[in-house]
């Protein structure tokens, strides 16, 4: 059949299976937009930035397992994409962004709108491909979709040359077979003496912890971790991006680890004799000061990246595959203990912390943050996705909004982008259309992205946004309050009236100041047809306990003061 | 101290990039990069110098094993290789030190490839030391220009570095 460059495109994307795409057109990449229509198998969601449609492809892909795709045109449409292929490269996740170039005549002379995609991309894309001949454009997409999903998934950039895209085929035909790449052997396998190394460490250790990460999620291997910790009972502490792999309430899930991690945890890990990361890679933020971090435990590292075993932390043995198979493999021979002093121990630890938290403390008037993201998840289902942005409410989010099930917490963790929050929880919404989906951000990174709720309105999809609104950004000032002496620069923000923000998109907007008030907003927003902005005016000057500050040792945690930090009535 | 990789990669453009690229993000720092052709089609060999313990030269490894490009990777630090670099050399010949220049070069095992009235050019292969130590005694003679390839290293005896899986042979990915 005869295609031109562009048709090819959405020809390949039809062969992976792609069902949504969310793009802006443009100059260079008419064509391809021009081919669009013949394709109605595929939606297209027009964005109102580059960046946006990022960040769906991005939670697209996280929520559904499948990959993203995201388009954009030459110059600053590309550019534009930077920071969501950046932030989708930091966390693992697969996205295909295609991106139009100028016509291969003009590359290279400074023409109109021409960026060098190619270059600018190299460190944060898995591979990229410059297209400039319609023949290598269907290589090109089914190397880059497969790249993007095997092994270590991520982004991959393919760049279209503009007459690429607008060149004939005669007789194309779509190409099946099986193809060669010399230099990506994404699937390795460890050694089996390794596996009974690691199975030897595991059954004689008395104070094993799990350390849970994305890597879980992504290798399907929810099933083997459940088996294995309740096996030998060893307890599991999660990564923030590691939420969902063993349900909240599990009697095994310690909870997450870390910067803002529960106190416990943190105890425990710097205790253990032996630490399992599973698909996890000793992030600065997890680790805190690294001579000093859990000194007494033997370390078996499980990661299908060579290069992130013995990276950040020494271990003892690395084990570098798949880790539902690695698991597979070490699941029969791991020996039925019950660690019941272990257990125990750590069972005491988070019973002294508890009695200091925050959900513990009576209504007083003041409406606190953690607050509402607790009754946010009382009120909502475990079917429920929780998409957040980045600061202070994430780190509240991953506290007390308690997950489940796998794949329904979608977070930038990495990169730690602000704005990821609305546009990832559009594009969960169309991985998951039947799902209630919710964003929780804060008044700062709201305001970033916060066009795209004209996206949710032209789409008519419901996705509900709590929007934690304390008139700071809130983890900039928390870290001057700590570290600058409350030097509070640049950090109070005065925001428009987001209830009429949400009304000017047609979307219903409410305003919470009390705690009273927060269970009615929830269930009204889910009652509403369309989506709804709920504007939770909270404690301006709360913070986020406990707090590992940037390099101290883990076990050495900022606590919550008993009296609580409130903001004077007159404010 | 300094290590010495070898690295096979796709011939394809910008792949010299990515591989300069990713020594720079990740604040390796190159003492030396040659990269020429191959007996095989498609296929080119950079050898890289590169500073660092064995630690940090694993770390590199696995980065340059991410590289979708990059075939196979030796570090030939602790295997026995020859290791040669070609240095071209214009000395001038207006002063009196002719004769003493021509000696050095046979001195050296060094060969003059072009003669004027007023210079000459000197090409000679060896290993660093060598090269270097030529360059000290040619110093005070006049060295008008002088240009260096960079190290390239081969291991010593009858077998090849590159396991015939990966490099020689294509490999079949298959889908999924």
């Amino acid at each position: 059949m005869k295609r031109s460059g562009a048709q090819i495109v959405w020809e390949c994307l039809v062969r992976e299976g792609v069902e949504v795409v969310f793009g802006y057109p443009g100059g260079a990449n008419l064509p391809i937009y021009d081919a669009m229509r013949g394709y109605p198998s595929i939606h297209h969601v027009l964005t109102r930035h580059e960046q946006g449609a990022a960040h769906m492809a991005d939670g697209y892909a996280r929520v559904s397992g499948k990959v993203g795709v995201a388009i954009a045109t030459s110059g600053p449409g590309a550019t534009n994409l930077v920071t969501g292929i950046a932030t989708a490269h930091m966390d693992s996740v697969p996205v295909v962004f295609i991106t139009a170039q100028v016509s291969s005549k003009l590359i290279g002379y400074d023409a109109f709108q021409e960026t060098d995609m190619t270059g600018i991309t190299i460190p944060i894309t898995k591979h990229n491909f410059l297209v400039t001949d319609v023949y290598e454009i269907m290589p090109a997409l089914r190397e880059a979709f497969y790249i993007a999903r095997s092994g270590r998934p991520g982004p991959v950039l393919v760049d279209i040359a503009k007459d690429a895209q607008q060149a004939l085929i005669d007789n194309w035909e779509y190409d099946h077979s099986p193809f060669k790449m010399r230099g990506y052997r994404p699937n390795m396998r460890p050694a089996p003496s390794s596996i009974h190394d690691a199975v030897d460490l595991i059954n004689h250790s008395k104070r094993p912890l799990i350390l849970a990460g994305h890597g879980i999620l992504m290798s399907n291997a929810m099933e083997e971790l459940r088996v294995i910790t309740e096996k030998g009972n060893i307890p599991v502490a999660i990564t923030i991006l590691g939420k969902g792999v063993l349900p909240a309430n599990h009697r095994l899930n310690l909870g997450m680890m870390g910067m803002h991690g529960e106190a416990w945890v943190n105890n425990a890990i710097q205790e253990a004799d032996l630490l399992l990361a599973f698909g996890m890679r000793f992030d600065d933020r997890v680790t805190g000061n690294l001579n000093t971090y859990a000194v007494n435990a033997k370390k078996v590292h499980i990661d299908i990246d060579p290069s992130e075993i013995n990276k950040n932390v020494k271990v003892d043995i690395g084990l570098v595959g798949d880790l539902k198979e690695i698991l597979g493999q070490l699941l029969p021979l791991v020996e039925t203990q019950n660690r019941v002093d272990w257990t125990d121990h750590i069972a005491e630890m988070k019973g002294n912390v508890s009695v200091r938290d925050i959900q513990n403390l009576p209504d007083n008037g003041h409406l606190y943050a953690a607050h509402v993201i607790n009754d946010l998840w009382r009120f909502t289902s475990t079917d429920t996705v929780i998409t957040t942005d980045v600061g202070q409410h994430q780190m509240w989010a991953a506290q007390y909004y308690h997950i489940d099930k796998p794949h329904k917490w979608v977070t930038s963790g990495g990169l730690g982008t602000m704005g990821f929050g609305l546009p990832s929880a559009i594009g969960a919404k169309f991985a998951t259309p039947m799902s209630e989906v919710w964003t929780i951000a804060g008044d700062g990174g709201f305001q970033m992205t916060a066009a795209e709720l004209s996206t949710l309105a032209q789409e008519g999809i419901k996705v509900n946004i709590a929007v934690i609104n304390n008139g700071f950004l809130g983890m900039v000032r928390q870290w001057q309050e700590f570290f600058y002496d409350k030097n509070y620069a640049a950090t109070p923000m005065k925001s428009p009236d987001f209830v009429k923000l949400a009304d000017a998109h047609g979307l219903k907007g409410i305003r919470v100041t009390q705690r009273s008030q927060v269970e009615a907003a929830i269930r009204e927003a889910q009652a509403t047809e369309g989506s709804v902005v709920i504007d939770f005016k909270v404690e301006q000057e709360d913070s986020v306990y406990p707090m590992v500050a940037s390099g101290s040792d883990l076990q050495d945690m900022i606590r919550r003061p008993r009296v609580l930090v409130e903001t004077p009535k007159d404010s | 101290m300094l290590h010495t990789l070898v690295i096979l990669v796709e011939d394809l453009p910008g792949v010299l990039n990515r591989v300069a690229s990713l020594f720079r993000r990740r604040t390796f720092n190159i003492e030396s990069l040659t990269v020429g052709h191959t007996d095989v089609d498609g296929i080119s060999r950079m050898t890289v110098t590169v500073e660092g313990d064995d630690h940090h030269i694993d770390r590199l490894t696995h980065y340059l094993y991410k590289l979708v490009n990059i075939i196979q990777i030796e570090d030939l630090t602790y295997k026995q290789v020859v290791k040669r670099d070609l240095a071209l050399i214009k000395v001038s010949t207006v002063s009196d030190k002719r004769s003493e220049i021509f000696q050095m070069v046979e001195v050296f095992r060094a060969r003059i490839i072009d003669v004027t009235n007023q210079s000459v050019i000197v090409e000679i292969t060896g290993d660093i030391e060598k090269i270097d130590g030529f360059v000290e005694v040619l110093k005070p003679l006049g060295i008008i220009e002088m240009v260096r390839t960079g190290s390239v290293a081969m291991e010593r005896g009858p077998d090849s570095l590159f396991h015939a899986e990966n490099g020689y042979q294509e490999l079949t990915q298959s889908m999924n």
